[in-house]
């Protein structure tokens, strides 16, 4: 019955000599909030990026909704790698959010939000604006529509950008840690953003520092450190009653023990 | 014989009308050739392809643009290759534009983060559309500035043209000399010409500048 909406096998990813990704495997079930956690260079990023093959996975296998994605063929460790042209349409399946946001700044916040509607779905004008303007309201910003990216704040470029990602009708939603390059006081706008999709039943997968905020919203948490899954769980025991001592020391590092009890 | 100043514009006008010419063709040239030459720098993941380019850049760059013209004009013409002074002053100061565009456009794309391409290929664009509706006109805005010295520097380098007799404004200008000796009022007027010619191109882009900065 609840088949997952994506699953991820044995994902393995080497820079040159060095191995970032080491055998990621884990599930996503549809409407599910899931996030991964770890120290810096734990390759929680790279993980996240592989997903949608912004970087390309040495191993693995990544399945969305029964489809293959990356590589031609329905034989797994077996087929070519697709082009970038090739992926096209499965990353039009799964929306992004940067770190640092990557509006295209020589477009209004509206037509940030609604070309690829034109484009990749050959959506005429009208009905990419609308669609535009509806993702916009979703993050509160539909005002901000005639603007150019630069005019916002980071809070706000980075609510467009969710938008953006809203308005590709996505199967699952990927943030890379999309509150980190923002100024103290605009995270909590931008995490309320999210605070409400996930509420909505979206699929998600969360890469953040926020290990509260994973607590709160996530329904499972992932741990990850030197490449491997260390621990996984629902949100509230691998963060407030974590298994492993690699967990618990990271946790200690975040300065989450004194708060949580640990 | 009259030999005033608007007998002299009169020559000298025809003259211009050719350096129109070079300068649009070779302008075309260079920004057809440029752009596709940055790209393969910039995108392919072949090194030859690189290497291939750069030696290209650097010949075209490092050798004098009347020498460049020398070679198209008379040396062709010594294996029997028989090119107009017009033509080859358009050739040679494209080939000259390209190499000079490259390493602009390589420059500007070079200047914008990746992660603008990344997020357009992440909404579900080609790489194509990308390119084209991302990058593109975002490195465009980048360039324009450099763009637009390269179009000055262009027209006036239209000059050169007349060492191969193209009907240029300072090969009416010398013919004019060596036949009247007016040479103060002769070379005034090509000086005026050159310059009623360069200063509304450079406002042009300057005001195209401004334009898009205000868009921001």
């Amino acid at each position: 019955m609840s088949e997952a909406l994506l699953t991820v096998d044995g994902l393995k990813k080497s820079y040159g000599a060095t191995e970032v990704l080491k055998g990621i495997s884990f599930d996503l079930k549809k409407g599910e909030t899931l996030s991964l956690i770890g120290p810096s260079g734990s390759g929680k990023s790279t993980c996240l990026r592989c997903l949608n093959f912004l970087e390309r996975p040495n191993e693995g296998e990544i399945v969305l909704e029964g489809e293959r994605i990356g590589r031609i063929g329905n034989v797994a460790g077996h087929g070519r790698f697709m082009t970038d042209r090739e992926l096209a349409p499965q990353r039009r399946e799964i929306g992004m959010v940067f770190q640092l946001f990557y509006l295209w700044p020589h477009l209004t916040v509206r037509d940030n939000v609604a070309l690829a509607s034109m484009k990749a779905d050959g959506m005429n004008r009208s009905d990419a604006y609308a669609l535009a303007e509806q993702m916009l309201d979703k993050v509160h910003l539909r005002h901000k529509a005639d603007e150019f990216p630069e005019r916002l704040s980071g809070g706000q470029q980075q609510r467009v950008a969710i938008a953006r990602a809203l308005a590709q009708k996505p199967k699952l939603i990927l943030f890379d840690e999309p509150t980190s390059a923002l100024d103290p006081e605009l995270v909590g706008e931008v995490l309320g953003v999210i605070r409400e999709l996930a509420e909505e039943g979206r699929s998600m997968i969360l890469v953040t520092h926020e290990i509260r905020f994973a607590r709160d919203v996530a329904d499972r948490v992932i741990f990850m450190d030197g490449g491997h899954v260390i621990e996984e769980g629902p949100a509230k025991d691998v963060i407030c009653r974590p298994q492993m001592e690699r967990t618990r020391t990271f946790l200690g590092q975040v300065g989450e023990t004194s708060d949580l009890g640990i | 014989m009259d030999n005033g100043f608007l007998s002299v514009l009169a020559t000298l006008l025809t003259g211009a009308e050719t350096a129109l010419k070079v300068s649009l063709g070779a302008a075309v040239i260079a920004m057809t050739g440029g752009l596709p030459l940055a790209l393969s720098v910039v995108f392919t993941r072949i090194a030859l392809v690189r290497v291939v380019i750069a030696v290209y850049v650097e010949w075209m760059r490092n050798v004098p643009a009347l020498a460049h013209l020398f070679v198209l004009y008379f040396g062709l013409a010594a294996v029997g290759i028989r090119l107009t002074p017009l033509t080859a002053a358009i050739v040679g100061l494209g080939m000259v534009g390209a190499a000079i565009l490259c390493d602009v456009f390589v420059g500007g794309l070079r200047a914008l983060h990746v992660g603008q391409r990344e997020a357009a290929l992440a909404v579900g664009l080609t790489p194509l559309q990308s390119l084209r509706f991302v990058v593109l006109p975002q490195m465009l805005r980048l360039t324009l500035p450099s763009i637009g010295n390269y179009a000055s520097q262009l027209i006036k380098d239209t000059s050169i043209a007349s060492a191969i007799a193209a009907p240029e404004i300072m090969f009416y200008a010398r013919n004019l000399v060596t036949s009247t000796f007016q040479t103060p009022l002769i070379y005034a007027t090509a000086i005026l010409l050159y310059a009623s010619i360069v200063l509304p191109v450079s406002w042009l882009f300057a005001l195209a500048e401004r334009r898009l900065e205000a868009r921001r």
